[in-house]
């Protein structure tokens, strides 16, 4: 007799195709995963761009890893949102009495989590193409900023996963986005750090966000990434590492 | 072996829920092919019961078999052999009524997925509503395609967990013949109800757990007989399960 686990990879199919279309089908989802993002970088660059001195000609090119960075952190909500409703409505409680690969369910919502996010990233980068987006990056360099995204995706993913699976309110599930969404705010993102006060300084310069931000800057300029990339690697990993052990801790707890 | 006879049986069953003792000891059993009633007020642990037999709870002590499996040490051939029909409807509100059909179809490995989605919307008189999004049903058809998606792939053991509630009467009526059809098929029902005529209209044996115990089960004619007849009016009154259950009951309280 077949056991569940040979059909893991058909179930998780099953279980992408289904958020998939969730995704597709909401349109405060597209918007605020895509539209969003766009019409901040279109304000930054059109309204805002004058005004910033960003140290390099093409502010363009200096704003698109940020812009990169608030579409991925505005998508997480989406995966408390959805997980929450999944359990609430009893969904998982179908799936986990049908003979499937029962982690599939909670590997579905990643995964839609992950494409979803690739797909809007290269919508983005498709439009900041046509505002004066230029990057003589090779083909090694584009890959290592996606494996970057990649990581930072699944990290805020699996941190979104703990309080979809443990609230008790939609509310309270889709709080984490918050603190979240204020990360790109408070780094190098947008603005250069030397023009924040001290403290700010500090933190700007110390938090994820920025390492991640200057190493996909460099990889797409061609300049050399030092070590910036090794920490931006390893701050993605260490979250991605922390928050899926939590978050399973808490599915076999709570499911 | 006794797998062929006996769909359900369970024995000395206990859960606690922290230091609330829902279930202090369960016993009963269900024969293949037959339809159980499990009633009891409100939060008397019929859903406790559902979920520990269909592998979503784990029950502190007692041993249960379902389909000859116990339910602990072989939940994968249980899930194999039941479908699970929760209190509340437990269908997707994004996809629409048949792509539900056609998701739980893939899940359960079956071939030809599409032609028993459309089989089960024309059984369960949905049809109509096929291709529209679940957001948009009334709440009796969405009971409907809640019961039509625990049918896919026609599972041998079927948990109900108070199928009808909130159904206007015809509908009711209606799921009573559906009901009646699965057990005539070889199906083994198992339904949770707070309605006392369903019980009696439906049920080949009826257990009424109270108190953390089956305090009786039987035959509904079996359980005429606990009663004691009738006092001599001008017309000969038979007692109704609703006033067995209530003389049952308050004879517990006393003692
Ligand atoms: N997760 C839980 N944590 C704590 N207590 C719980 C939990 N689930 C159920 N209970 C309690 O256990 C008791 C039995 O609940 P259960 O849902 O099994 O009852 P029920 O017979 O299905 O009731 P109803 O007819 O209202 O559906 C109730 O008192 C309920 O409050
Ligand atoms: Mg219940």
């Amino acid at each position: 007799m077949k056991t569940t686990n040979n059909y893991f990879l058909n179930d998780l199919s099953v279980m992408v195709g289904r958020s998939m279309r969730h995704t597709f089908r909401s349109l405060d989802t597209i918007i605020t995963v895509t539209i969003m993002p766009l019409a901040l970088m279109l304000i930054f660059v059109y309204v805002l761009g004058g005004a910033i001195q960003s140290g390099s000609d093409n502010y363009v090119n200096y704003l698109l890893p940020g812009v990169l960075i608030i579409a991925i952190a505005n998508g997480i909500g989406y995966v408390s949102y959805r997980l929450f409703m999944d359990k609430q409505r009893g969904i998982f409680e179908r799936f986990h009495s049908m003979p499937i690969a029962r982690s599939a369910a909670l590997w579905g919502h990643v995964l839609t989590s992950l494409v979803s996010n690739m797909i809007s990233l290269v919508v983005i980068i498709l439009v900041a193409l046509i505002m004066g987006f230029r990057s003589d990056a090779s083909i090694v360099s584009w890959l290592a900023v996606f494996g970057i995204l990649i990581f930072f995706t699944l990290a805020l993913t699996w941190i979104a996963v703990i309080p979809g699976l443990s609230a008790k309110s939609v509310d309270g599930a889709a709080v984490i986005a918050y603190p979240i969404h204020l990360l790109p705010l408070i780094s190098s993102a947008f603005v250069p750090t030397e023009t924040m006060p001290g403290p700010v300084r500090a933190f700007a310069e110390n938090q994820p966000v920025t390492s991640i931000v200057e190493t996909v800057r460099s990889l797409l300029s061609n300049q050399p990434v030092g070590n910036e990339i090794w920490i931006a690697l390893a701050w993605c990993i260490g979250i991605m590492l922390v928050a899926y052990f939590f978050a399973m801790g808490v599915y076999r707890k709570r499911m | 072996m006794l797998q062929n006879d006996i769909a359900i049986s369970v024995e000395g069953l206990k859960k606690s829920y922290k230091s609330v003792a829902v279930l202090k000891g369960v016993d009963f059993e269900v024969k293949t092919g037959s339809i159980f009633a499990l009633l009891g007020s409100n939060g008397a642990g019929k859903t406790t019961i559902v979920k520990i037999l269909s592998t979503l709870l784990k029950q502190d002590s007692g041993n249960a078999l379902v389909n000859g499996f116990d339910i602990v040490l072989n939940s994968d051939s249980v899930r194999q052999s039941i479908s699970l029909t929760g209190q509340f409807a437990a269908v997707d509100e994004i996809l629409t009524g048949k792509e539900n059909l056609i998701m739980i179809a893939k899940l359960r490995h079956l071939s030809k997925p599409v032609e028993i989605a459309e089989n089960l919307l024309i059984r369960f008189g949905i049809s109509d509503a096929a291709d529209r999004r679940v957001s948009a049903y009334s709440g009796g058809m969405r009971r409907r395609l809640d019961i039509a998606m625990s049918l896919v792939g026609d599972p041998q053991i079927v948990f109900l967990d108070e199928p009808t509630t909130g159904l206007d009467p015809e509908v009711r009526i209606e799921f009573w013949k559906v009901i009646k059809e699965l057990s005539s098929n070889g199906t083994t029902v198992f339904l949770t109800t707070q309605y006392l005529d369903e019980a009696e209209h439906l049920a080949d044996r009826i257990a009424i757990l109270h108190e953390g115990r089956i305090v009786v089960s039987g035959t509904f004619l079996g359980l005429k007989k606990l009663f004691p007849k009738s006092k001599v009016e001008y017309i000969e009154k038979q007692p109704t399960l609703e006033e067995i259950f209530l003389a049952i009951i308050n004879k517990k309280g006393e003692d």
